[in-house]
């Protein structure tokens, strides 16, 4: 499906959403849409608004202004009809622990008015393919993380719904189960499931979503696909390694818009003609005496683009996050 | 992956109506009844505790009260009340925990009957109560107790129970919406407590003045002297309509204050 195609068949559309808790404003005016098949990432730190928007989206709260489509159906008029067409994953595991993760899928089901014989085959199917068929006698309790996070999408299919709200998916994850939970994503949208996800990580959003939402203090700053999020901020870079801290700074005082970084031991120069500047930077160390090491090209990251959209960095890592959990659960 | 469908679109019934309804609420009502049988702690609280309580009260206030026999007849219709307070608290935790965990924002956005995750917290509560009151009797009547029922006082004993627990239960539902779990656990001290300043152990003429005001007026002196008049085979008095005006009174205001909280209250 090209661009194009996702872009008339809007299956997600939001316009105008604003949501205030007495003079505090959380949304001022977000406007999206996202298209058939298509993952969408609402990336933005703590406090931007990413989980009060989901749950606009998903009927638990009403918007103080605004409109809300979800597959041809609004949101905010008619939330029971809505319910039909999406599911939620939100941001803890909500899964029974003292139900096996059968129980809890069957139970689902039931909750979603599947029939005996659907529900059954759905079951196993489900545990099948989230590979939990060992694991699907046991309770809960005795799951790991990545297998809650697992059980939790799995319900959140069992109807099969046109669109999926996640809501930071992947925090608390290890690597390993990060990579599987998003290689499930991607295929999920890749059959025609519409994806609405909200993260912290660059990483996340880069290699997930088709589009990505930039959002700050309530408001989408910036929305476009990583690429063309990237060209609006500024173009490659140069870098440069030196073999000594010393040789660093002697470089960077030779171009006024150098970046020297001392822990890497280099040199970052903002290029438009790559070769010409290549050359002329490799004269003028010659001249002054200092040898350049190794020479690389380096695109914008998603990081430059959240630096300069907002002001402040955003969260790169997971390693960051665990603290920020443990604050949060205190 | 590719050996199943996870293609959207899977057939479903859009019809949603009592059917829908009754079939959501019987389901929560499972999910309920599983969490009570698989806990240590709830299996404890549920059917353990109240046994021992009406062993303390029987077995060694007894002895110490009266030795003719008779303070079992008088504690016991207490105890079972006090017991099923104690039981219907158990619901505010389970209820906290739902919110805490999410679970309570995942069945909002299901296209479900509202409400039905508390309904099923509220049966499952009166069918455990119920049960918890088997053990209980049966340690009453080992002991000495002989209530002098007939099958009319047993039925309205146990619609008035039905009728307590419904009371209780939407209560501590209301307190487990709006507490924390923590605090919701310490609702039952309420329940716990709240039964000695009343005439369910010892008659309030023999507290002091300024207490007997206070435990003459509670519910739970209406309720336990109606519950000690329909097991002991006596036509409740005027009670019986104070204890209902008390229990109608809460179930109607916790009921319509967990629906309206369960509505509004969303987990950020």
């Amino acid at each position: 499906m090209t661009a194009k195609n996702r872009l008339q068949d809007r299956t997600i559309e939001v316009m105008g959403l604003r949501k205030t808790y007495g003079k505090h404003v959380v949304l001022d005016s977000v406007d999206f849409s996202v298209g058939r098949g298509e993952i969408y990432a609402l990336l933005g730190p703590n406090g931007a608004g990413k989980t009060t928007t989901i749950n606009i989206l998903s009927t638990l709260i009403k918007p103080d202004a605004g409109t809300v489509s979800i597959g041809g159906v609004d949101v905010l008029s008619r939330p029971q009809e809505a319910r039909r067409m999406f599911a939620l994953t939100g941001q803890y595991a909500s899964v029974d622990e003292f139900q096996t993760g059968a129980e809890n899928l069957a139970m689902m089901a039931r909750l979603s008015h599947l029939g005996t014989r659907a529900r059954r085959t759905r079951v196993r199917d489900l545990l099948e393919a989230f590979d939990l068929r060992d694991a699907a006698s046991k309770r809960v309790a005795d799951y790991s993380g990545g297998m809650r996070r697992r059980l939790d999408l799995a319900i959140s299919l069992i109807a099969a719904p046109p669109v999926l709200f996640l809501d930071e998916p992947t925090t608390g994850l290890d690597p390993r189960s990060r990579a599987g939970l998003w290689s499930l994503v991607a295929e999920l949208a890749a059959n025609g499931t519409t994806i609405l996800l909200t993260t912290q990580y660059l990483e996340e959003a880069e290699r997930l979503a088709h589009r990505v939402g930039v959002i700050d203090g309530g408001t989408i700053v910036a929305s476009g696909t990583p690429a063309e999020l990237k060209a609006q901020v500024s173009g490659d870079h140069l870098v440069f390694s030196f073999a000594t801290v010393d040789d660093v700074q002697r470089a960077a005082a030779l171009r006024p818009n150098a970046e020297s970084d001392l822990d890497e031991l280099a040199v970052r120069v903002p290029t438009e003609h790559a070769v010409a500047d290549i050359r002329s930077f490799l004269a003028d160390t010659a001249d002054h005496g200092v040898a350049v090491t190794d020479i690389a090209i380096a695109g914008p990251s998603l990081d430059d683009v959240f630096l300069t959209l907002t002001g402040h960095e955003a969260r790169t890592g997971h390693e960051t996050s665990d603290t920020d959990d443990k604050e949060k659960a205190a | 992956m590719t050996a199943i469908e996870l293609a959207p679109g899977i057939p479903r019934s859009h019809q949603q109506g009592f059917g829908t309804a009754v079939a959501d609420i019987a389901t929560m009502t499972g999910r309920e009844v599983r969490r009570t049988l698989r806990g240590v702690d709830s299996l404890i609280t549920a059917f353990v505790i109240p046994v021992c309580i009406m062993l303390v009260f029987v077995v060694i206030f007894g002895g110490a009260i009266e030795s003719d026999g008779n303070y079992v007849n008088y504690v016991v219709p207490g105890t079972l009340v006090l017991c099923l307070g104690f039981g219907s608290a158990a619901t505010a935790i389970a209820v906290a925990q739902d919110v805490t965990s999410g679970t309570v924002n995942r069945f909002k956005t299901l296209p479900v009957f509202g409400p039905s995750v508390l309904y099923g917290h509220v049966v499952a509560s009166v069918v455990r109560n119920l049960v918890a009151c088997i053990p209980v009797l049966a340690v009453a009547l080992l002991l000495g107790y002989r209530p002098a029922a007939e099958f009319g006082g047993w039925v309205g004993a146990i619609a008035f129970a039905v009728l307590m627990i419904l009371a209780f239960t939407w209560l501590s539902a209301l307190g487990g919406l709006l507490l924390s779990v923590d605090a919701a656990s310490s609702i039952n001290f309420v329940f716990l407590f709240l039964p000695y300043l009343s005439s369910g152990f010892v008659p309030t003429d023999t507290m002091p003045v300024w207490l007997r005001g206070f435990a003459d007026h509670q519910p739970y002196t209406p309720i336990i002297e109606t519950m000690r008049d329909l097991l002991s085979g006596t036509a409740p008095g005027n009670t019986l309509w104070v204890a209902l005006a008390w229990m109608v009174g809460i179930l109607l205001v916790s009921y319509v204050g967990a629906t309206i909280v369960f509505a509004r209250r969303v987990k950020e």
